[in-house]
């Protein structure tokens, strides 16, 4: 899992009214390259949560993002070539995700984080 | 026992380690699922920039519909129930990212953020009740709510469906349109049993100029009962969309065929007018346009 897909998960469990962002417990993560798009990117900027990208990042060890970004810095080849390596190549491969809000934890294996909720949570 | 897989069992349980790798094995339905993909993909109607979309494949199952979006160019997140389909995907080293998750329990992404959704086969399967906790209704409605708030505003989602019948069909577009959507079922090959394959078109916010529906592709009998030729210009409209005005299904069936243009142009002939030749060509179809 991408954490570019990390950004877009919210935990909806029922009643949970701020399920993102889902915290990550890294047990591995791999690195896969991928083609890198601008447009995809400048795209996509606006929707990021950045601070939220920025801790994900550095909890697979990656701190080459800056705390804050704003959309000038969309003109910089160095930061989207920063931005691309984190949205899209850095993938969690074996850990869970933390609803901030309950503490239910959403396993992932394989790359694949499990979501379905038990029937008390929908 | 009925043909219809959704009938059999859970879909958890129908797709298997031994279902999914037989339907990813089968070239026929490698072939089916790519084509429906790609009509997904052209009825989402993305603008024609090139620029590279984050996308939503909804019962993704082993990847073949996602494909599609990667072939375009675009980026996704492929959701399934099943674990086992799952499976394969991972080992077709497909490009998206896999999720297991039950889209009848509501899709948990930010509001707003997802730029097109495409769903091929899959939705049908929420009408049915396979546990004594499933109410259709309430999943239904937890699916399409959970849809429209995920998708950006102005963007559509594209549903492949194949319901059961008539009521299902109703069902489905009723929870759609109740959540907020405009749009309608668009109809590709009506007239066909085989062909025939019907897609939810939705469109995310108030209605507009983008949300009218596209035409299906096909034959439409009523237009082309003077031609029989079966060629592949014969795509005419037939929708059921109860937001359209009547008058526009009026305007198809008034063109007329090609025996009624060669009998005016012998009677203009005998009256002496210069009048081209009649070819192939006189009174042909043209291609549909969206
Ligand atoms: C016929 S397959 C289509 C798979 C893929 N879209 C393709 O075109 O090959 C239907 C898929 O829908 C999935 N499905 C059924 N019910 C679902 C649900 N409630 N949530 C998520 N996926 C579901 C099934 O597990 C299965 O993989």
């Amino acid at each position: 899992m991408r954490l570019l897909t990390h950004n877009m998960l919210s935990c909806n469990i029922k009643g949970v009214t701020n399920g993102f962002p889902l915290r990550l417990e890294v047990e591995k993560f791999v690195e896969k390259e991928v083609d890198f798009s601008a447009e995809f990117l400048r795209n996509i900027f606006p929707k990021i949560e950045w601070k939220a990208l920025v801790d994900a990042a550095r909890s697979m060890g990656y701190a080459e993002l800056p705390d804050e970004a704003d959309s000038s810095m969309l003109d910089s080849d160095d930061f989207l070539k920063k931005f691309h390596h984190a949205l899209l190549e850095l993938h969690l491969e074996e850990g869970a995700l933390i609803c901030p809000e309950t503490g239910r934890r959403f396993p992932v294996n394989k790359g694949i984080p499990n979501m379905l909720l038990h029937e008390d949570e929908v | 026992m009925s043909s219809r897989p959704e009938l059999q069992a859970p879909p958890e349980i129908f797709y298997d380690d031994a279902e999914a790798r037989k339907y990813t094995s089968s070239s026929r339905i490698i072939e089916i699922q790519s084509k429906l993909s790609e009509r997904a993909l052209e009825l989402l109607a993305l603008p024609d920039d090139g620029v590279p979309r984050l996308l939503l494949d909804i019962g993704c199952g082993s990847g073949l519909s996602g494909e599609t979006l990667s072939e375009n160019g675009h980026r996704w997140i492929g959701l399934d129930i099943s674990q086992s389909m799952l499976n394969i995907a991972l080992e077709r080293e497909v490009e998206g990212d896999l999720m297991l998750s039950d889209m009848g329990q509501g899709l948990g992404f930010r509001p707003g953020v997802i730029d097109g959704a495409i769903s091929i086969s899959a939705v049908q399967w929420l009408c049915n009740a396979d546990k004594s906790s499933h109410n259709p209704r309430l999943r239904l409605k937890a699916f399409f709510g959970s849809l429209y708030r995920c998708l950006a505003r102005g963007a559509r989602a594209v549903l492949q469906v194949y319901p059961e019948n008539l009521a299902q069909r109703e069902l489905i577009l009723g929870f759609a349109m109740r959540a907020g959507f405009a749009g309608g079922v668009v109809v590709d090959y009506p007239h066909s049993s085989k062909s025939r394959k019907e897609y939810l078109v939705l469109t995310c916010g108030p209605p507009s100029l983008s949300t009218a529906l596209p035409s299906g592709k096909g034959e439409d009998g009523e237009t082309c009962s003077d031609d029989d030729s079966g060629d592949e210009d014969n795509q005419t409209v037939c929708i059921s969309d109860r937001h359209r005005p009547r008058k526009k299904l009026k305007t198809t069936k008034k063109v007329k065929g090609r025996e009624w243009v060669i009998k005016k142009k012998e009677q203009m002939r005998r009256k002496g007018n210069m009048v081209p030749p009649d070819t192939k060509y006189t009174a042909r179809k043209r291609k549909a346009r969206f």
